[in-house]
């Protein structure tokens, strides 16, 4: 196979400085590094909104509607006359704080159940046909139920992005498991009289986390797009809290009269799914051994 | 023959066979209209809901109908006499009416369909409450006893919006209006309904009715002769404004029954689009009058002199060529407009607000706004009232929810602090037709237990307006009785009106020529090139 | 064979079960009611009562459940709330634009990206396969209704090529129906085309590091020998799992074009039953989906013996 990484067959060991190990890191690992800064500017923008914005985001000036970008109004302004580059700025605090607290709590939650489905034989069954009946529901569906049945609020939102996304995680941990468990040290921990939750958390935890963190980028990345599809049709988070999906479900009516609307929060959309899933795809290759074996 | 000649003979076969599937234009003509809604329920006196009264307009008839004078003529009636007491009226209905499925319409089909529009709607109440007996006399006529004079009778029956008294078949009518009726949809207007055409959510298709006989004076309005010059009707659900334009713009459908404010100045930018106005709506705030401090009527005056009309009427429509400011509860324009009373309307005052508001008890406590975010101007509306009130220093807690979701809380009577779905304010409109018809008009109820959503209670207005409604319309005793009731309105404050915006409706006038302009649409007399 | 697939349909029982539960339970304890939505605007609040008589919602919810069940032994999907009519026949008018689509966008997704992938892991460090990848990526983070709206402004609109909305059955015309779906395939298709591609990729490369491939090599089977005889029938199982898998992602951006692009389909029906608190439609539908994707799992499953022999049920 052709190998990517221009450079001498043969480095001695020790003559790398740390300038050149890391420069050598970042050559090796673009997209990763690319993906990596594009989420940290997205993460700044998010927390550095209350200085970064112009005008208040819910102020409406209905006198100024829908005015195209310009002085003043970076990014136009809205059918209410709300500032558009304010929300969209605003707008990212939600869809970070969304994906971020969803992947966190399906990597939480699929953890601790993937843990005991693979290592508890007698609850295993159960748990799985649980993880079934709710993988055979479409995930937008469920989504959309939960948040239309019960109300409108961030926190919904993100329940009803976790249901749908846990499965996976749950399956991910447990299949994980379901090998380590077969190996000699567990057996011979085991023997020593280990118990099982000091043996799930100082043995196998550690063993998932790779995955588990490349799984958790995806789940971020799926679940910052779900959160936007769900607003855009009417079941997300409340409107008058701008989030990207929220601002998008807004403009669509006002496509050809005022397109910049739907452009931003947009293009801020693809871009930061795309930094996450560019972080996500770097990490698997670096943590899987195979790839990474090849890739040297 | 050679191999390229092969080739292109082989691609001439696919062409044609392409071409031919293609499908063919059809021979019929058909309009493609995208209304409000979608018509989802087809029995127009189970629900009120506008998309379902003009489904009714198509396959059913009336016995009377308002023509542009905003005067009823008769419709399916030809003849009817009121007795010298004022108390018997006699109603013979046109030769020639036939229901859908070819029998001919009966005078106890039209009894039974008026005892059961009566049932839910507010004016036919009023009637039938006054009624010793209402009976077919044979099959052409029938014939209504009173108990008392009363004048709003025959415009009762031709009232022209929810509920409109359409006439069913026997069979349908005699069935519990608080279920919708079961059995096909047969009426005896001018369009029938092809209910295997029909895609719930997607398509409702009508086709005319080709035994149809329409009266010989020309069409006025919801009156006059009601001739079809087309083969079908499909009414196209499009959920996105920007998709219906685009299609009307590119000729995949040919009208538009209510295009959103901010596209009509592309509309009127295409020289192939014309439009009309259909409607002149109301923005109404509504609080609970159930829920303090608007228990109080100082708070809800309060709510009166914060509103300032060109604020709200600019988030709401935009340009200033779309509405109007309206001081008037009952329409500005009609036979009923008064600004008796409406000083504090008039002049809006934000510390005169807020010291109302204090004046009413409040003390800080959570105020609930419902809005509906899948509403766009009742949403503007509850924006600019949440944003106004947060001015004067109310604590409000602005709740967004989709249309569905307020009317179903919309009925809780408890205020927020005995039950979390319970609501202080929402919003709403009214349609021109709606406003000025205040003894049928639900909104501007103020029967206390029996009025509308927000429960307003004012016995003055409520025997104002009864006694306005035996008075005849044009004498000194009128006007000051108008004057009378609109101020008990002004100063007992039902609800606040906001002011009146228009709607437009928009049509390929290349294509389509003959529209008679009227709220509801009225696909009669449509020509369609 | 025939045993295993028997007792794959047996195993889907309870998981149907546990769907039917959750979903009527799920859509009856929401707040939102039905009866106020029917009786509309200016319906006072007797008449809402009287509806919800009317449709047996004031039943308590076990009796309602029963109900529900025992029509559902019969095969009878009830009715809907609003329109009244069976929610069968609703499901059956709705189904034809849907399927449509899904097939249309799972053949050109499969169509476009495994031919993609293939190249890009038999270029794999080349300039094409990072262009694939980033493409892959790319695709794979734009909102579907985002890509739908740019679609129509500049195809539709701007372009004038092709129509803005709606669908046109293939018993119409054929050159119509294909006209309709374009863009709403390629918008729905792209995000299911850069997962595929991604798999593909992946798949076949792991494939091509393996020892046998590098035997056939060293017996000195040519290049495309190599991929073809070799190669890809072992790379095939992660790729139609993930097509499998990718079946949940195709339904839900279903719904979502279905809404961009006016096309009067199951997903739009869900939605707006949904919104408007039609349990019985709801609850139908969701029945359909759960057994369509059960379905398309076992399919999936069963594929697995043409691609690896060592595999047998």
């Amino acid at each position: 196979m052709p190998d990517p990484s221009p450079e001498p067959a043969f480095i001695p060991y020790v003559a790398l400085t740390r300038g050149q190990k890391a420069r050598r890191f970042i050559r090796r690992n673009p997209t990763m590094i690319a993906g990596a800064l594009l989420l940290a500017l997205m993460a700044l923008v998010a927390i550095g909104a209350p200085w970064l914005h112009t005008v208040n985001p819910v102020d409406m000036n209905p006198i100024d509607r829908l005015k195209s970008p310009g002085a003043g109004h970076w990014f136009g302004t809205d059918m209410y006359g709300r500032d558009s580059y304010s929300r969209v700025i605003y707008g990212s605090r939600i869809s970070l704080f969304v994906g971020l607290v969803v992947a966190a709590l399906t990597s939480v939650i699929g953890l601790a159940v993937g843990l005991v489905s693979g290592f508890v034989r007698r609850l295993d069954n159960v748990i799985m046909r649980a993880m079934d009946g709710i993988m055979a529901l479409p995930d937008l569906l469920l989504a959309i139920s939960f948040v239309a049945l019960t109300e409108a609020s961030v926190r919904n939102v993100i329940i009803a992005l976790v249901i749908p996304q846990t499965p996976r995680m749950v399956r991910l941990v447990r299949s994980i498991v379901l090998v380590l468990r077969e190996q000699p040290f567990v057996e011979s921990a085991l023997a020593m009289g280990a118990r099982l939750p000091r043996l799930m958390v100082r043995h196998l935890l550690p063993n998932t986390l790779a995955p588990l963190i490349v799984q958790g980028t995806y789940v971020m990345a799926s679940a910052v797009l779900i959160e936007a599809g769900l607003s855009f049709l009417g079941a997300g988070t409340p409107p008058e809290i701008p989030s990207w999906g929220n601002i998008m479900a807004e403009a669509r009516s006002y496509v050809r009269v005022a397109f910049w609307l739907l452009l931003f929060p947009g293009l801020f959309l693809a871009l930061t799914v795309l930094s996450i899933n560019l972080l996500g795809d770097g990490l698997r290759d670096l943590l899987d051994p195979r790839i990474a074996r090849r890739m040297r | 023959m050679s191999r390229r000649n092969r080739i292109a003979a082989t691609g001439c076969l696919l062409a044609g066979l392409l071409l031919a599937w293609s499908g063919q234009a059809p021979a019929e003509t058909t309009i493609r209209a995208v209304m409000t809604a979608e018509v989802k329920y087809l029995d127009p006196h189970w629900t009120t809901a506008d998309i379902t009264q003009q489904h009714g307009y198509m396959v059913f008839d009336t016995l009377f109908a308002l023509d542009e004078k905003g005067q009823p003529q008769p419709q399916m009636v030809d003849t009817y006499r009121l007795s010298a007491d004022k108390l018997t009226y006699t109603f013979t209905l046109r030769d020639g009416l036939k229901w859908h499925d070819g029998k001919p319409v009966r005078a106890v089909d039209c009894v039974a369909s008026i005892k059961r529009w009566a049932v839910k709607d507010a004016a036919g109440q009023k009637v039938m409450a006054r009624a010793a007996s209402l009976e077919a006399a044979n099959d052409k006529t029938f014939v209504l006893k009173l108990k008392e004079p009363y004048g709003l009778t025959i415009r009762a029956l031709a009232k022209e919006y929810s509920y409109v008294p359409f006439m069913l078949p026997e069979r349908l009518a005699v069935q519990d209006p608080s279920k919708p009726f079961e059995g096909d949809v047969i009426g005896s207007g001018p369009f029938m309904f092809a209910a295997k055409e029909w895609v719930p959510g997607a398509k409702t298709v009508y086709l005319k009715f080709k035994d149809y006989v329409p009266r010989k004076e020309p069409a006025s309005y919801y009156a006059g002769g009601k001739v079809v010059n087309v083969d079908r009707v499909e009414f196209v659900v499009i959920p996105d404004q920007s998709t219906a334009v685009a299609a009307l713009e590119k000729g995949e459908v040919d009208y538009l029954q209510r295009p959103q404010v901010d596209q009509w100045p592309l509309l009127r930018k295409d020289p192939n689009v014309g439009m009309y106005r259909g409607d002149i709506y109301q923005m109404q705030i509504h609080p609970n009058h159930l829920a303090p401090p608007f228990d109080n009527v100082k708070a809800r005056q309060a709510l009166m002199v914060m509103a300032n009309q060109e604020e709200y009427l600019r988030a709401i429509a935009g340009d200033p060529q779309n509405w109007r400011t309206c001081y008037s509860y009952l329409g500005c324009g009609g036979w009923l407009e008064t600004d008796a009373g409406a000083e504090l309307l008039k002049k809006p005052d934000l510390e005169r607000a807020k010291q109302l508001f204090a004046e009413a008890g409040y003390k800080g406590e959570k105020i609930v706004v419902m809005a509906p975010s899948d509403f766009a101007t009742i949403n503007a509306a509850s924006l600019t009232t949440a944003a106004l009130l947060r001015k004067i220093g109310v604590n409000v807690d602005l709740q967004t929810m989709d249309w569905g979701t307020l009317v179903s809380r919309r009925p809780i009577k408890d205020p927020p602090s005995k039950n979390p779905a319970g609501w202080h304010i929402f919003h709403t409109t009214s349609g021109y037709a709606a406003l000025k018809d205040p003894w049928g008009h639900a909104n501007i109820s103020t029967a206390c237990d029996k009025a509308w959503f927000g429960w307003a209670c004012s016995p003055r207005a409520t025997k104002d307006l009864e006694e306005l409604g035996n008075l005849t319309p044009g004498t000194d005793a009128f006007k000051k009785g108008l004057a009378e009731y609109h101020t008990a309105l002004m100063e007992d404050v039902p609800y606040v009106p906001l002011g009146e915006f228009f709607a437009y409706a928009a049509y390929r006038k290349d294509r389509l020529s003959n529209i008679i302009e009227a709220p509801y649409t009225l696909f009669w007399g449509m020509v369609k090139k | 064979m025939l045993v295993y697939v028997l007792r794959r349909i047996l195993a889907t029982l309870p998981v149907m079960g546990i769907v039917v539960v959750f979903v009527f339970l799920l859509v009856r304890i929401a707040p939102g009611d039905p009866a106020a939505i029917i009786a509309g605007d200016y319906a006072t609040p007797e008449n809402i009562q009287k509806i919800r008589v009317g449709l047996g919602l004031d039943k308590p919810i076990y009796e309602q459940f029963w109900i529900y069940l025992t029509s559902l032994a019969r095969g009878d999907l009830g009715r809907s709330l609003h329109s009244r009519l069976p929610v069968s026949q609703l499901i059956l008018q709705r189904v034809e634009p849907t399927a449509a689509l899904a097939l249309s966008t799972l053949s050109f997704a499969i169509l476009m990206a495994i031919p993609l992938g293939i190249l890009a892991a038999w270029k794999a460090g080349s300039l094409i396969d990072r262009a694939v990848m980033v493409f892959a990526v790319g695709g794979f983070s734009i909102p579907i209704f985002w890509l739908g709206f740019l679609l129509i402004y500049a195809f539709s609109i701007r372009l004038d090529l092709l129509p803005v909305q709606g669908y046109v059955s293939f018993r119409e015309g054929l050159l119509p129906f294909i006209r309709h779906l374009i863009l709403p395939t390629i918008a729905l298709g792209l995000v299911y085309m850069a997962l595929l591609a991604r798999i593909t990729r992946a798949s076949v490369l792991e494939v091509l590091q393996s020892d046998y491939i590098r035997t056939a090599y060293a017996k000195g089977v040519r290049p495309p020998g190599v991929l073809f005889a070799h190669a890809l029938k072992n790379a095939a199982v992660p790729v139609v799992t993930t097509i499998g898998v990718g079946f949940a992602l195709l339904i839900g951006g279903v719904v979502i074009t279905e809404s961009v692009f006016a096309l009067p389909g199951l997903g739009r029906l869900t939605v707006d039953a949904i919104l408007q608190r039609d349990y019985s439609i709801i609850q139908g539908v969701t029945l359909i989906f759960a057994l369509v994707y059960a379905l398309v799992n076992l399919v999936v499953d069963l594929s697995y013996t043409l691609f690896d022999p060592r595999i047998r049920y």
